[in-house]
């Protein structure tokens, strides 16, 4: 069995002679060649737009869920200190949940990143010898026979048509990357939608938050009650019930 | 000769390099034979090394074609499998 670079090499010219096939005389062998060039150019242009758009919402997504994780962590000491250990457990589960998101999300921009720079490398290589090749180009069609046109544009069409295989196997590899990160991004979105993982960072308030709110109004109820006591002043009856049923009336005192 | 590290662009080395990197090709070749992604890749960048170490960068802009190719190092065994598969990973150009 021939050796893996002289098989890639094979791959590659027969893709070039296929390509080259399709046209009838040297000039229109160049022309069209030359088409088909600027017509690949196009793609790696797209190709990195994709990546940097799927990078970017890899990117927001991450974003949401730093947020979140600085929330969650305010959540847990808030609910600790109102005595809510459960709520604080939560918190700090729905907190190691995200941060498992997250590490994964790093590690797939990182890997968008890499295909970007493989792109724009492969752009500037594939323009210089366009470029190149266009030159070249008008010299056969205006100095070489018909005969002696045939070999040189045989020449440089192969060099090109080179580039241009790296290019294409370039491009389809970006795609196939941003694909499935665009695949990770709606599985990410989906959870975060589905309650999974909630948003914490949206508008919609999270039962966690409404527990802690709940905490919150009441330990306001108590100190203002703890107020209306004291204008009052001593020897006012205060109903029992009440501050037997507000946990953070130590609070209040120890602030008082 | 000319070699082209795809991904990367084209070297000019010289052809008393051939045996060394023949030999760095058959382990690659064996290593994709044998499904050991690891080993596989190890090769085939041991293979751009020695082209990047003895041979010189042609410009961009140069138009000749190259006697032998060198893979992308960064391949999947599947994409390696795809690539050499005839119809291959390469995708027709664009026409």
């Amino acid at each position: 069995m021939a050796g893996l670079m002289q098989r890639a090499n094979l791959i590659a010219k027969a893709k070039i002679s296929k390509l080259l096939n399709r046209a009838e005389n040297p000039t229109e062998t160049l022309d069209y060649s030359y088409e088909q060039q600027l017509q690949l150019l196009q793609n790696v242009k797209r190709g990195i737009a994709d990546v940097v758009t799927s990078k970017k919402r890899l990117q927001m997504q991450t974003d949401q869920l730093e947020q979140s994780v600085v929330k969650l962590e305010t959540q847990a000491r808030q609910a600790l200190a109102a005595n809510r250990e459960d709520l604080a457990r939560q918190a700090l589960e729905r907190k190691a949940a995200v941060q498992q998101q997250l590490q994964g999300l790093d590690q797939q921009i990182q890997q968008l990143e890499a295909q970007q720079e493989k792109l724009v490398s492969s752009e500037q290589q594939l323009q210089a010898k366009i470029e190149a090749f266009r030159t070249q180009k008008e010299v056969i069609k205006a100095q070489y026979s018909a005969a002696e046109a045939q070999v040189k544009i045989g020449e440089a069409a192969t060099g090109i048509g080179e580039q241009m295989a790296d290019t294409g196997l370039a491009i389809q590899r970006a795609q196939d990357k941003t694909e499935e990160m665009q695949a990770r991004a709606a599985a990410v979105d989906e959870l975060i939608s589905s309650g999974t993982l909630e948003d914490f960072t949206s508008g919609g308030q999270t039962q966690l938050d409404k527990e802690l709110g709940q905490l919150a109004s009441q330990s306001q109820v108590d100190s203002e009650l703890a107020k209306l006591k004291a204008e009052l002043g001593p020897g006012g009856d205060a109903p029992k019930e009440i501050e037997q049923g507000a946990p953070e009336r130590e609070e209040q005192e120890q602030k008082q | 000769m000319i070699v082209r590290l795809m991904g990367e662009g084209q070297y000019r080395v010289d052809d008393g390099q051939l045996a060394e990197l023949n030999d760095l090709d058959d382990a690659a070749v064996r290593a994709l034979e044998a499904g050991d992604e690891g080993g596989f890749r190890s090769a085939v960048e041991g293979l751009a090394a020695r082209v990047r170490e003895a041979g010189e960068r042609l410009p961009d802009e140069e138009l000749a074609g190259s006697d032998l190719i060198v893979p992308p190092s960064d391949l999947s065994l599947d994409e390696a499998r795809e690539l050499f598969s005839g119809e291959g990973l390469i995708p027709d150009l664009p026409g």
